[in-house]
């Protein structure tokens, strides 16, 4: 005779929940156990000292209360955070380079609006050099504002939005190298490729910034941004033409002989057939090494220029504000991390979508 | 007349497709190499106004800079060439370091993601989505200036009974030490290691062709690593000691030491590194589908097995291409130590020995050169690797 069943496991509504993501085991009580506990030590700890004890308004470390954050350095520093010593009655022109990057970036973004193509193409061959030209001036009456002077939030964002639409061109010039079947061609781009990226960035801008003065006959004099800048688009244009060789290996072969047979020449093939289509596959491997290089533009501080995590590290010497240094890491990882998630996100909807 | 000919001929080899490959290749040549002459003319006109002389011969001078932290002997007395030796050293033990940290703790949470139970699930995805979020710089100046640079003086060292101690100088842990007759102890370890490994490779040529598993072989290792060593150890009177680090007036002394430096340096690396190897691992147990567990679980394989034998060799399969490339990172990332200071090749080498020498061209390239060698080096081993794990197909 055959036993009667249990009845089946209740296992919808909260206590079906609870009991099958949470109780299921006893080890899994065990680890759910000691996961509240943790959270029980930490979460009312850093609320205490992050928000009900911390200071907003203090003019020194010393009026900051001792137990809880002083988020009074970060609200002096807010300025320097984001400008630089881009100088106060210039600070429009920064803002203006803000609002036209929000205002590109959400066109684009956005669901639902059109133009989007019109908007992308002003962002990569437009806004870049806009941008520089109001930041640095010198015409139409605009001050000139020297490059030593930027910094913050405003350099992160120049060098990264600078770095990657430079890249763009020359990263899918050496994938194309790196597939064409002219020996030559295709072993310089290779190893162009390989040797960016087997090196750190470090030693990347450290030769940008040490030997490219000596490359160059004497009298030339590059701004140390620029030098920078050149360091980072040389480094970021090799992992920009592997993505694009991924999405150039994915194109079948029936659509290069399908533009052949139509009678276009290679580079119309490519331009209107073949590169559309693989950059549309890659979008958002596209999108990841910006995260990357968006992380990567810290590193600018190595050699003497002053980013957002710069700054912030400066600003922790300062002997008003000693003691701070938890509160302006935070500050500086949260902003960081608000970028990168944010473009994380973008590229997850992306990858759905196409 | 000339210059129509000229012409006519310069627009039928443009037509022609392999002229016209020829020419171009020809031309991108040419010009790679009249930018490089200009660039060479300029480098060397521009070291000579500055003064500088050419070569590697500094090498053999004397450096006359001290080192924090150094694997083989050093002081200021010694050569340029050593600090290089020095440098790469350092490099190498962070990046080693690192490099087993990061999968151990990315193999932990990489699984913890994929864990039955949802606290543990939201927790390694908060962990993955924060750290891998924020630049590694500032995780190492956070660990460096925030969390050690506040440690209590040596004197007020936060202790952890008499094996670990904690100060604003580093971290201070035990150091094993071998007391008696130590060559006995080695001699037999390397005897028993060498056996067992010959036996391990018998015994597979034997499944390989018998299909069978021979039934001592779960406990050669056992046997062969851990019990001979430990008994002619014990017989021989080696004992195994450790040294533990003694507070004194001003300073703790003995044990290991390891500078704050490597500690922060190894720390965010390592924290770093594993939320995208977390990332990696999750993706590869994915990959194997469903109906291969259920198909083993249908023969009758008990849970440990099935992830013995069907899942793990599946998924290492996804996991260790996209690992070696995390590994490479991770080791070009250790370049970062010269931002806190810790003495690695970029620091003592393309930092300070530039600095003093001013030869910018020989110590930049030497520098890279390494890097893409070890680079070179690492994915030419997991490649290995990789190739004896890939799927053997038709």
């Amino acid at each position: 005779m055959i036993e009667p069943r249990k009845p089946p496991v209740m296992n919808d509504g909260v206590p079906g929940w609870l009991k099958s993501r949470l109780f299921s085991t006893p080890l899994n009580t065990l680890m759910t156990l000691v996961i509240i506990y943790g959270f029980y030590l930490v979460i009312p700890a850093f609320w205490n000292w992050a928000v009900v004890e911390a200071t907003w308004q203090a003019s020194g470390s010393e009026e900051c209360s001792p137990t809880g954050a002083c988020w009074a350095f970060v609200n002096a520093r807010l300025n320097q955070f984001t400008y630089g010593f881009y100088p106060v009655e210039q600070q429009w022109r920064v803002d203006l380079f803000f609002l036209q990057l929000v205002v590109v970036i959400g066109w684009i973004t956005l669901p639902g609006l059109k133009g989007k193509r019109w908007s992308l193409a002003y962002g990569l061959l437009v806004m870049p050099f806009a941008s520089w030209g109001i930041l640095y001036g010198g015409f139409a009456g605009l001050k000139t504002v020297e490059t030593h002077l930027w910094g913050g939030l405003m350099l992160t964002l120049l060098l990264a939005l600078c770095g990657m639409v430079a890249s763009f061109p020359f990263g899918v010039l050496l994938a194309l190298g790196r597939r064409s079947k002219l020996p030559m061609v295709r072993a310089l781009s290779t190893a162009y490729i390989e040797i960016w990226r087997g090196v750190p960035l470090i030693t990347v801008l450290f030769m940008a910034s040490v030997m490219l003065p000596l490359f160059v006959p004497e009298n030339v004099v590059f701004d140390k941004l620029l030098r920078a800048l050149i360091g980072i688009v040389m480094f970021q244009s090799a992992y920009m033409a592997e993505v694009v060789r991924g999405g150039l290996q994915a194109i079948p072969r029936g659509q290069y002989e399908a533009f052949a047979s139509l009678g276009l020449s290679f580079w119309q093939g490519m331009v209107k057939v073949i590169l559309p289509q693989a950059i549309r596959l890659v979008i958002p491997g596209i999108v990841n090494t910006f995260i990357a290089l968006f992380k990567d533009t810290s590193l600018v501080l190595v050699i003497g220029l002053f980013d957002l995590l710069a700054i912030v590290q400066s600003g922790l010497s300062d002997p008003v504000w000693l003691g701070n240094a938890v509160e302006g890491y935070l500050f500086a990882g949260l902003v960081f991390w608000l970028f990168c998630f944010g473009m994380s996100r973008y590229s997850k909807r992306l990858e759905k979508q196409l | 007349m000339l210059k129509v000919l000229f012409k006519r001929l310069f627009s039928k080899l443009w037509r022609d497709p392999v002229w016209r490959d020829v020419l171009f290749q020809t031309g991108l040549i040419l010009a790679i190499v009249l930018v490089g002459y200009q660039i060479i003319q300029n480098t060397l006109h521009n070291l000579e106004t500055l003064g500088i002389s050419t070569g590697f011969g500094f090498l053999s001078e004397s450096a006359g800079f001290g080192i924090i932290q150094s694997l083989i002997e050093y002081d200021e007395s010694f050569s340029f060439g050593r600090t290089f030796v020095v440098g790469l050293l350092n490099t190498l033990l962070v990046s080693s370091l690192g490099v087993v940290l990061a999968t151990l703790l990315g193999f932990l949470i990489g699984i913890a993601s994929l864990s039955s139970n949802w606290l543990l699930t939201r927790l390694a995805v908060a962990y993955v989505e924060c750290f891998r979020n924020i630049p590694l710089l500032l995780q190492i100046f956070f660990w460096y200036f925030a969390v050690l640079g506040v440690l209590p003086s040596p004197r007020e060292s936060l202790a952890w009974g008499d094996w670990l101690f904690l100060n604003v100088r580093g971290v201070y842990i035990p150091k094993p030490e071998l007391t008696g007759e130590t060559p006995v102890f080695y001699g037999s370890f390397l005897f028993a290691f060498l056996v067992t490994v010959s036996l391990a490779w018998a015994g597979r040529q034997y499944k390989r062709q018998t299909g069978r598993t021979l039934p001592w072989i779960k406990s050669l290792f056992l046997v062969g690593i851990v019990a001979i060593p430990l008994i002619t150890g014990w017989v021989s009177g080696v004992r195994v000691g450790w040294e533990l680090p003694v507070q004194g007036r001003f300073n703790l002394s003995g044990g290991l030491s390891l500078i704050p430096e490597l500690v922060a340096l190894l720390l965010a690396l390592s924290i770093y590194t594993a939320a995208f190897i977390a990332e990696v691992v999750r993706a590869g147990i994915q990959s194997v589908s469903k109906g291969q567990r259920e198909a083993a679980a249908a023969l009758g394989l008990r849970q440990g097995r099935i992830l013995k034998l069907v899942v793990i060799p599946q998924a290492m399969r996804v996991i260790i291409p996209p690992m070696t490339n995390q590994y490479l990172n991770l080791i070009k990332n250790s370049s970062l130590a010269t931002a806190i200071g810790y003495p690695d090749l970029v620091n003592v080498f393309a930092g300070t020995t530039l600095n003093q020498t001013g030869q910018a061209v020989e110590v930049i390239a030497m520098t890279m050169a390494v890097y893409l060698l070890i680079s070179l080096m690492v994915s030419l081993f997991m490649n290995a690797y990789n190739r004896y794990m890939a799927m053997v197909e038709r």
